[in-house]
């Protein structure tokens, strides 16, 4: 019988923050600058430039920290870290080595209906490094460092997943967290969530862990799942072979879907880290780590509870809806608006995820004016327009954020309420269609819908099916 | 001498520290680092029992800054001290990608 293997894997998460200015300087963070505008004497690294260390960093750190049941470190520093590569303009990455912000905390994953604990070993503080482009024409690679110095949490998880499955349910936890509190917007496509993969195997039942190798480069939910399974089916492979699993960082090809060792001096794990003598320690009281307690806003976990409670809406539907925190923003500012809570979820659920499935959108790309949607749907209960031409105008709500109002106006698309012009109508359909008079009055019901969408279509839609329904009962 | 710094060590330290060391120099930076090993050795004859280590030569802390945008574009200082430059970039040798 051949030997079963299990996957040992732990994460290193850097989220992004969602602060206004740098780490350590007065520059902007705003993403589309011209290359090299949003820099400075500090974060370009110029001799004699001092870092300032910016408050709200630590108090985002301190919400993921707290959120994610760490304690937070009563005295922090930071360190430097050494490595010379031209991304990094000090020739060292200001970062926290040895009391970093926050550590030994958990958060809590869900596989198919199963808890699971995955621990967190250590939050720290840190820059980022600024982006290389290779230029084809030169040869050489541009820098810009409009990046540089961006603040950064990495988030270093103890190896406790043991499958794809469980890293995603773990990453997707981490996500709803940091956006919730709004830390980050924690976007993986994008980059303002970004994860390494320390991976090892060994034999079921063995204590001991096998060598790990990190792997990088890993953008996407699916690049994770496949280079797990890669990474995984490689090492079992090497030892099977009677080979060794080298201790070292891998680079991973999503295209190729496999991975290649970096260079070694890429790899270079001498860090040489050092206190940071620029800045002084943070020092962080109980009642500041109160503070930001007080101040924490309702989690996702609360919320979901909420909506089951208060909105009576489905589990499924209040899972979906507060999946995304911008979703749930959309959905708690039209139910505000209009006191629906049913139907505006419906109207998400429904036409909105469609149109976000169709247009290959993410939940956050979303951005049209709650109040249309309550709109919309006060238009509907007044009967003044109709399911269809609801659908219509929200798609182009949805899609251009168009006025309904003045749409349904100036496009002639209000319901026909008058039941003397709906009466000639039907009566006309009905002599016109004899057979399925006959039908209905042979006990067929069905025959009665067929006329319900020829009165329809004579009315352009713009009919109220609920009048003409009636109307058509009456008459036949 | 108890600090002895192998030839090896020196070849490392040089790399790490992207220094082009040649015979004479390194002669020399054996020796500066065999003195600075002795005088922590020298600290390190001192009574530190019972005493906090110390994370900053400075007893100040929380120096902070608010979050709010102070600089405005910088690119034409920056630039001006590039060696290398291509439109409005900083131009270096390729890196491995
Ligand atoms: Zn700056």
């Amino acid at each position: 019988m051949s030997k079963q293997y299990e996957t040992v894997i732990g994460l290193e998460v850097h989220v992004e923050l969602a602060t206004k200015t740098k780490i350590f300087c007065g520059c902007s963070t705003e993403f589309g600058g011209a290359p090299n505008t949003h820099t400075c004497p500090v974060c370009t690294g110029q001799p004699g430039s001092l870092p300032v260390l910016n408050k709200q960093v630590v108090e985002y750190a301190m919400a993921i920290g707290v959120a994610t049941n760490c304690d937070i470190t009563p005295i922090c520093k930071f360190d430097r870290k050494n490595y010379f590569y031209p991304d990094n303009p000090q020739n060292y990455q200001i970062s926290q080595l040895y009391l970093p912000i926050a550590h030994d905390g958990y958060v809590e994953i869900e596989i198919n209906g199963k808890k699971k604990k995955v621990r967190i070993h250590e939050m720290h503080m840190e820059e980022d490094a600024g982006k290389l482009i290779h230029d084809e024409w030169t040869n050489s690679s541009l820098v810009d460092y409009n990046r540089s110095g961006v603040p950064l949490v990495e988030i270093v998880s103890e190896p406790d997943m043991r499958n794809a499955d469980e890293v995603m349910a773990y990453l997707e936890k981490l996500r709803l967290i940091i956006q919730y509190l709004g830390a980050s917007d924690a976007k993986l496509h994008e980059g303002s969530m970004r994860a390494d993969v320390n991976l090892s195997v060994r034999e079921v039942g063995t204590e001991e862990f096998g060598t790990r190798t990190e792997m990088k480069n890993l953008n996407s939910f699916k690049a994770i799942a496949r280079a797990i399974e890669g990474e995984t089916k490689r090492q079992i492979e090497l030892i099977e072979d009677g080979r060794k699993v080298v201790q070292e960082t891998r680079r991973w090809d999503d295209n190729k879907e496999s991975s290649h060792a970096m260079r070694s001096k890429e790899d270079a794990k001498d860090y040489r880290y050092f206190p940071e003598p620029d800045l002084v320690p943070i020092s962080i009281s109980k009642e500041w780590i109160s503070e930001i307690k007080e101040k924490q806003p309702e989690l996702r976990e609360e919320k979901l509870a909420r909506y089951k409670e208060e909105f009576e809406i489905p589990k499924y539907d209040a899972e979906i809806l507060t999946g995304s925190k911008h979703l749930a923003d959309i959905f708690e500012e039209t139910t505000k608006l209009s006191g629906k809570p049913k139907k505006v979820s419906n109207w998400l659920m429904v036409e909105g995820l469609r149109l976000v499935k169709e247009n290959n959108m993410e939940m956050e790309d979303i951005h049209f004016k709650p109040a249309s949607l309550a709109i919309i749907i006060d238009l509907v209960d007044k009967g003044e327009i109709n399911n269809q031409v609801a659908k219509e105008v929200f798609e182009l709500v949805f899609k251009e954020d168009i006025d309904p109002e003045k749409y349904i106006e100036e496009k002639g698309l209000k319901s026909v309420n008058d039941t003397d012009e709906l009466k000639k109508v039907v009566e006309e359909i009905i002599a016109n269609n004899p057979k399925s008079v006959e039908d209905y009055h042979n006990g067929k019901e069905k025959a009665i819908g067929f006329l319900v969408g020829q009165t329809m279509k004579a009315m352009k839609g713009k009919a109220n099916p609920g009048i003409v329904n009636k109307l058509l009962k009456e008459l036949l | 001498m108890s600090n002895h710094i192998s030839d090896e060590t020196i070849e490392y330290v040089g790399i790490l520290a992207q220094l082009d060391l040649n015979e004479e120099e390194k002669v020399k930076a054996k020796e500066d680092m065999e003195q600075m090993l002795e005088y922590i050795d020298t600290l390190n004859e001192l009574d530190t029992e019972g005493i906090e280590p110390k994370t900053h030569i400075s007893d100040t802390t929380n120096v902070f800054r608010e979050d709010v945008v102070t600089n405005g574009d910088g690119s034409d200082d920056v630039l001006a001290n590039a060696p290398l430059k291509k439109d409005e970039y900083l131009s270096v040798p390729k890196t491995i990608g």
